[in-house]
């Protein structure tokens, strides 16, 4: 496995240029842009990891007039505030890499969906919007961002739940097929990216496809935004190239007593020290949105398990029945065993049910609750029973 | 109870009349009354031309659309995992005893609601909290009894 160890990159937070970035994009043809980001080897900075490039290749190639560029900034992920900085620091980064986008893939009009929770951000980013939008119209662009407020679902950052929730729905996931490249919010064909995925395709624009792809791995092109709490000295934002071991993460963000890592948030992976060595944060090992929580002897992992099983059982939209009655299963499951009311091999009867929540449920809410379940359980298991 | 038929015309003037200006309009009546009253979902469904069982499904579906009573100032405390490991617990404690409500309860005088929430993305700065939009962090009991005086002083 390839390793690059630990390198601090600054491609997102670095000021450029947005005039120069922008009229040279403006100049190159569609299909140049696509290639590009193609090139690049980026993939969606969101969790997912599906490559920029196709995504918009793909919406590009669909002939309707109306197309949309939805940024997705409803960052509900627990552990995941990279957006929120993103956001508060280069918002014009965003917008720009919504323009690029749009100008590739034929789209006029981008929509930012903004959590709730964020909103007081609201004034100052539609403040940066109007400049944004001077400058574009002065290079030429015809394109034209809005926003759209969340209020408190965390199902929301999930593609096609956000498009029913711009459309003034519930928000509850769609069945796929239709992909959002061709029947996405209203119904038209969009291409919807994360708030950073955004910010690199712009990158990618100003320093070219060469340079970027040279960082990270085979798997992992480039680096990312890292988002680092728990028990840890040094918690906050952190630019890292991809392909570093969970041992090197440890090493420097660690306080010395580290046990676990979890890797992409509640919906993520649980890496425990035995693993830290051979375990690659990245596509290739364990991918991340960007969230990464230490936790160290003194925190039981019963008491994360059951933080997120919670959680779960509350954002699970309730649509699909292996999701909504799985989490609930699964957090009682958990309770009646550290209860001692049922045997300890129960256990295995709520790894099965994770499972068969991973291929039944709709959406990847429900999917991807059994990635802490397994990973919790088969690594602490002496925690969750005693 | 709270009037609502100007601020629904207002908003919908705002906001438009299509099924895509549902969520701003209930948004801002949330954000001028802290809640939507039966009367105020019926007024939007006329407004916009939907049943009020449309309205209801979606502003049900979100938790910061409340159709419960709640109070001017909305106190969120994060729950999440960091937050919960960092002291939530203590800045419940200390919110409950100021406030003499539980949580989940509304002060008598309707000036605040006490809720727990999921992550509000303020891991790196845990325990974190809101109030209405506004984002605390690094909180500690001392700093949640200046904070809460301040709004007592405003009210």
């Amino acid at each position: 496995m390839e390793n690059r160890g630990l390198n601090k990159v600054d491609l997102i937070f670095e000021k450029v240029d947005p005039r120069e970035v922008l009229t040279s994009a403006y100049k190159m043809k569609n299909n140049e842009i696509i290639q590009q980001v193609l090139e690049s080897g980026l993939k969606g900075r969101g969790g997912a990891g599906f490559p920029t490039g196709l995504k918009w290749k793909y919406t590009a190639a669909v002939k309707e007039p109306e197309k949309y560029i939805v940024c997705n900034a409803d960052e509900g992920e627990p552990g995941t505030f990279k957006d929120r900085e993103i956001l508060d620091r280069v918002a014009y980064k965003v917008y720009g890499g919504m323009a690029i986008a749009g100008k590739a893939i034929g789209a006029k009009t981008g929509i930012v969906y903004l959590r709730g929770e964020y909103r007081y951000l609201l004034p100052k980013l539609l403040k940066e919007l109007e400049s944004f939008h001077r400058l574009i119209k002065g290079i030429g662009y015809d394109f034209k961002i809005r926003y759209c407020m969340g209020s408190g679902a965390y199902i929301c950052g999930e593609e096609s739940a956000l498009f029913e929730s711009i459309e003034g729905g519930r928000g509850e996931p769609r069945n796929k097929p239709p992909y959002p490249t061709t029947s996405g919010v209203f119904n038209k064909p969009t291409s919807i990216n994360n708030v950073e995925t955004l910010v690199t395709a712009m990158a990618i624009i100003k320093h070219g496809p060469e340079s970027y792809s040279h960082l990270g791995t085979k798997d992992s092109r480039g680096s990312k935004v890292f988002s680092i709490s728990g028990d840890t000295p040094t918690p906050g934002i952190f630019e890292l190239e991809l392909g570093m071991s969970v041992q090197e993460f440890v090493d420097e963000f660690g306080d010395g007593d580290t046990k676990a890592v979890q890797v992409g948030g509640a919906s993520g992976f649980c890496v425990p020290r035995k693993k830290f060595q051979v375990t690659i944060i990245g596509f290739e090992g364990v991918p991340t949105g960007g969230s990464m929580k230490l936790f160290n002897s003194s925190r039981s992992m019963y008491n994360v398990l059951h933080n997120y099983l919670d959680f779960f059982a509350e954002e699970s939209c309730g649509q699909c029945t292996p999701c909504r009655v799985g989490c609930q299963q699964l957090l009682k499951g958990v309770e009646k065993v550290k209860k001692r009311e049922v045997k300890s091999t129960y256990l295995n009867e709520l790894l099965k049910l994770a499972d068969t929540m991973k291929v039944a449920s709709k959406c990847g809410l429900g999917q991807s609750v059994g990635n802490a379940f397994r990973t919790i359980v088969e690594n602490f298991r002496e925690e969750i029973i005693y | 109870m709270y009037q609502v038929g100007d601020l629904v015309k207002e908003l919908s003037d705002k906001h438009g009349r299509t099924r895509e200006s549902l969520m701003p309009i209930l948004q801002g009546i949330v954000k001028r009354h802290n809640y939507l009253t039966d009367e105020a979902m019926v007024e939007v469904a006329k407004e916009l031309d939907i049943s009020a069982a449309e309205v209801y499904g979606t502003a049900s579906f979100y938790t910061f659309l409340d159709t419960k009573v709640r109070g001017k100032y909305m106190i969120r405390v994060c729950k999440t995992i960091t937050c919960s490991m960092k002291g939530k617990g203590e800045i419940i404690d200390t919110l409950e005893d100021m406030l003499k409500i539980k949580v989940g309860e509304t002060t008598s005088d309707k000036q605040f609601s006490l809720i727990e929430t999921n992550c509000i993305g303020w891991c790196h700065k845990a325990p974190a909290m809101l109030i209405n939009d506004i984002p605390y962090t690094e909180l500690t009991p001392e700093k949640v009894v200046e904070i809460i005086k301040g709004y007592m002083q405003s009210k």
